[in-house]
C-alpha cells in the first residue's frame, strides 16, 4: 500500500503512536471487516451479493469500440451496456456520450438545477480512516457545536438563500450521539425546507427517530466497494465494518426516509470498478425500493491538513466526466450531485450535461460560517476543515453563475408529508 | 369553433393546451404562456413552498388558472396534504392529482388515484386525476367525482408520443368527462394527432422545455392542437385500410 497517507503527530503519546504503528504495519493487528460488532443490526437483502459479483467479474479491458457504440444507439442502457461505457474503450466517445447524457437530463429534470450547502457540526471521529482529515490520529482542532451554535451557524446560512441543507457530523456516537444529531435537525427545520444528514451509519429505528425529527434524506459514502482495500484504508473503529456501511442506505429506506444518496470516494481504488458498484448500488435499490429518490455523488480524493499529497491519482476531471456520463445514460432518473471539491469551470460545465445538484456557500470546517460568509472575525472557536474544497463560490455567486449559464437553480423542490 | 369551450368542472376555457411549467427558466413562462395562448398553467406544489427568492407564482401571468399538481405524493394522503396545502397557499380550487410511487417511470399509481380524487372531489376541489390509461380506473375516477381525467400518452418526458393510443381512444369513446392527454406528447404532430381522436385537450411540458426555442415550440404546439380540433369537429374522412373501394359491392345482389 501507498503510504503517503500515513501522518504521525508529535502530539501523540508513545502509547498511541504504538498502536497506530501496529494497525498500519500487522493486518493481524486489526479486527475483521466482515464482522458486524455488537449492536449493528443485520438486514436481510441481496444486495450486497449482486453488486460485489458484478464489480469482481468486470473486466473493463474487454470491452471494445464496438461494445461502446453499440450501447450509445441503444434506447435504454442495459447493465452490459452500462460496463461498455465506463471502459476505457469509451474514453474516445466522450462527446457523444456527453451528447446522450444531456438529452437524457434534459428528458427527466429539463434545465433546473438544484443547490444546496452542507452543515458540519461536530468533526470528533472515532475511526482510523488514513485518508480522511477528521482521522481519529490526525492533530487537528475538534469542536462540536451547542445547539445555541447550531442554530446561529443555520440562521446564517438561511439568511444566505439557501434553503436545503445537509448535517454532517465526524463518526463519533460517544461525541455526536442520535439525540444530538436529531435535536440539530429538528432546529434545521426551522430554517431549511429540506433536510438530509451524512453522519455514521444508524440501525433502523435510528434512522426512524431522525425521520421524525423532520430528515428525508440520507447519504453514506461506501468510500470503496472493494472491501480488501477498505480493509486496507479504514484501520480502526465501528466504520471498519464495510457490510454495515453497505446495507445503510436500506435501512434509511426501511426506517421510512424519502431518499438516500450513495457513492465511492473515487481515487481509493480501482475507479471504474468502485463507479460500476456505486451505480449497481442505486439500480438494484430502486428495484427494490421503487418509490425512493436515489442519487449518486461523485467526489474525489482531496488533499487534508496535515498531508496535501492526498489526490484522487488517475482519475482525471475526463474520466470523472465519462464516469458522471455513464451514470446519466445508465440512471436518466438518478440525481446527480457534483461537491465543491471540483473546480468552478468543471462545475459549470458538468450541470448542462449530468449533473443536476451542486452545492455553494461550502465550508468543511465547523462553527466558521460567519467567519466565512461575512469575513467578521469570529469570536467562539471554529473546528477545522474535513478536507480542502476547491469552488469556494457564494450561495449568491453561484445562482447568478446558474442563471447566466441558462439553467434554472431550485432551492427547493420538496414537501415534508 | 367560436362556441366551442373546454369546460371543467364548470369552468370554460377557450384554449385547449394545458402549460407545464417545471423544467424550463422562470423568465421563460410568461413567454411560453403568451405563445401557446395557454389558460391552465400547472405548476408542482412542493416547488411553489419556496420562501422569498424567486417565487415561481411571481412569474405566472395573471388571468391564468393556476393547477397545482400533487408530484411528491407516493399515496393518496400525501396527495391530500399537498392538495390542501396547495389551496392555503392561495393556489385555487384546482388540483391534478399525481401519485407516483416508482421514481424510475414516473408512472401513475391508479388505486391511490382514485381514492385521492374522491377524498378531494367531496372537499370541494376541482380534481383532475393524471393517470395510465385503463378504463376501469377511469369509470373509478368519473364516480369518485373527477372533473376530468388526464390518461399518460407515454411516460413523462420520454416525447414519445402516443404510445397508448388505442386505450386513450377507448376512454375518450366511454367517458363522458373531458380526456385530456397528458405526459410524453413530444411533439406538435402527436398532439394534433391526439386532438383529432377527440381528445379534450394537451398537456406539455418536457416537449417544450427541451426544444431550441421554446417560444416558438409553445406557437407550434397551439396551431396544431387548434387544427386537431378543428379537424375533430369537422369530421375526419374515412381512411381505407387495404387498396382502393370496391365499384361491385358484395350486397349488390340483395333485392327486398
Amino acid at each position: 500500500m501507498e503510504n503517503h497517507y500515513f501522518v504521525d503527530s508529535d502530539k501523540l503519546s508513545e502509547a498511541a503512536l504504538k498502536k497506530k504503528h501496529m494497525l498500519e504495519t500487522y493486518p493481524s493487528s486489526r479486527t475483521n471487516h466482515m464482522e458486524y460488532m455488537e449492536g449493528m443490526e443485520r438486514i436481510k437483502s441481496d444486495i450486497m451479493d449482486k453488486v460485489i459479483t458484478e464489480m469482481k467479474n468486470y473486466d473493463y479491458s474487454q470491452y471494445t469500440a464496438r461494445d461502446v457504440n453499440a450501447a450509445l444507439n441503444h434506447d435504454t442502457c442495459t447493465v452490459e451496456d452500462f460496463k461498455a461505457l465506463l471502459s476505457p474503450a469509451a474514453e474516445p466517445f466522450l462527446e457523444r456520450m456527453a451528447q446522450k447524457a444531456k438529452l437524457e437530463t434534459q428528458k427527466h429534470f429539463g434545465n433546473t438545477v438544484y443547490l444546496f450547502t452542507p452543515l458540519y457540526i461536530a468533526n470528533y471521529c472515532e475511526n482510523y480512516c488514513v485518508y480522511c482529515g477528521f482521522n481519529c490520529y490526525n492533530d487537528i482542532k475538534r469542536m462540536k457545536l451547542n445547539m445555541e451554535q447550531i442554530e446561529h451557524e443555520m440562521k446564517v446560512i438561511a439568511d444566505s438563500g439557501m434553503e436545503e441543507i445537509l448535517i454532517l457530523t465526524g463518526e463519533s456516537r460517544a461525541q455526536s450521539s442520535v439525540e444530538y444529531i436529531g435535536e440539530a435537525c429538528k432546529l434545521a427545520r426551522k430554517y431549511f425546507r429540506m433536510v438530509g444528514v451524512e453522519v455514521y451509519p444508524l440501525n433502523t429505528d435510528e434512522y426512524k427517530y431522525l425521520h421524525e425529527c423532520g430528515v428525508d434524506y440520507v447519504t453514506v459514502f461506501q468510500e470503496t466497494y472493494d472491501s480488501d482495500r477498505y480493509e486496507q484504508l479504514h484501520l480502526m473503529g465501528h466504520k471498519r465494518v464495510w457490510p454495515y456501511r453497505f446495507e445503510a442506505q436500506e435501512r434509511a429506506l426501511m426506517g421510512g426516509m424519502r431518499g438516500i444518496a450513495c457513492s465511492a470516494l473515487l481515487g481509493l481504488s480501482d475507479f471504474r470498478k468502485d463507479a460500476l458498484a456505486s451505480a449497481l448500488h442505486v439500480y438494484y435499490l430502486q428495484r427494490k425500493y421503487p418509490q425512493a429518490e436515489i442519487s449518486l455523488s461523485c467526489p474525489r480524493l482531496r488533499p487534508i491538513i496535515n498531508n496535501d499529497e492526498i489526490n484522487p491519482l488517475d482519475v482525471h476531471e475526463k474520466q470523472l466526466c465519462q464516469i458522471l456520463c455513464a451514470y446519466r445514460i445508465f440512471l436518466p432518473f438518478c440525481g446527480i450531485t457534483v461537491s465543491s471539491r471540483e473546480s468552478e469551470t468543471f462545475r459549470n460545465g458538468i450541470v448542462k450535461i449530468a449533473a443536476t445538484k451542486v452545492s455553494a456557500g461550502v465550508s468543511t470546517g465547523i462553527g466558521d460560517h460567519e467567519s466565512k460568509y461575512t469575513g467578521k472575525e469570529s469570536e467562539a472557536a471554529e473546528g477545522d476543515e474535513q478536507f480542502e474544497i476547491n469552488d469556494r463560490r457564494s450561495f449568491d455567486k453561484m445562482y447568478k453563475d446558474m442563471s447566466s449559464e441558462g439553467l434554472q437553480p431550485v432551492l427547493n423542490d420538496y414537501l415534508y408529508v | 369553433m367560436k362556441d366551442d369551450k373546454l369546460v371543467i368542472g364548470g369552468h370554460e376555457f377557450s384554449s385547449r393546451f394545458i402549460l407545464g411549467s417545471g423544467k424550463y427558466s422562470l423568465s421563460l413562462i410568461e413567454a411560453a404562456v403568451k405563445y401557446a395562448g395557454a389558460e391552465i398553467i400547472t405548476l408542482a406544489v412542493r416547488r411553489t413552498n419556496s420562501k422569498d427568492h424567486e417565487n415561481i407564482l411571481d412569474y405566472i401571468p395573471k388571468g391564468v388558472t393556476l393547477l397545482p399538481n400533487t408530484s411528491g405524493a407516493r399515496n393518496a394522503d400525501e396527495a391530500v396534504r399537498i392538495a390542501r396545502l396547495a389551496r392555503e397557499l392561495g393556489c385555487g380550487d384546482f388540483v391534478k392529482i399525481e401519485i407516483m410511487r416508482d421514481t424510475k417511470y414516473l408512472l401513475p399509481d391508479n388505486q391511490e388515484t382514485v381514492r385521492a380524487t374522491e377524498i378531494l372531489a367531496k372537499e370541494g376541489f376541482v380534481v383532475m386525476p393524471y393517470m395510465y390509461p385503463d378504463l376501469n380506473t377511469a369509470r373509478d375516477l368519473v364516480n369518485a367525482g373527477a372533473a376530468s381525467v388526464m390518461p399518460l400518452a407515454s411516460p413523462i418526458g420520454s416525447n414519445k408520443g402516443l404510445a397508448t393510443k388505442d386505450f386513450i381512444q377507448i376512454l375518450i369513446d366511454e367517458i363522458d368527462l373531458p380526456i385530456i392527454v397528458d405526459a410524453g406528447i413530444g411533439r406538435p404532430s402527436q398532439a394534433c394527432e391526439a386532438m383529432e381522436m377527440g381528445a379534450a385537450a394537451v398537456m406539455s411540458n418536457t416537449a417544450l422545455a427541451t426544444a431550441g426555442d421554446l417560444p416558438a415550440m409553445a406557437e407550434a404546439f397551439k396551431q396544431a392542437i387548434e387544427a386537431g380540433r378543428k379537424a375533430y369537429l369537422a369530421g375526419l374522412g374515412r381512411v381505407l385500410t387495404r387498396g382502393a373501394a370496391p365499384s361491385d359491392t358484395l350486397t349488390g345482389f340483395l333485392h327486398d
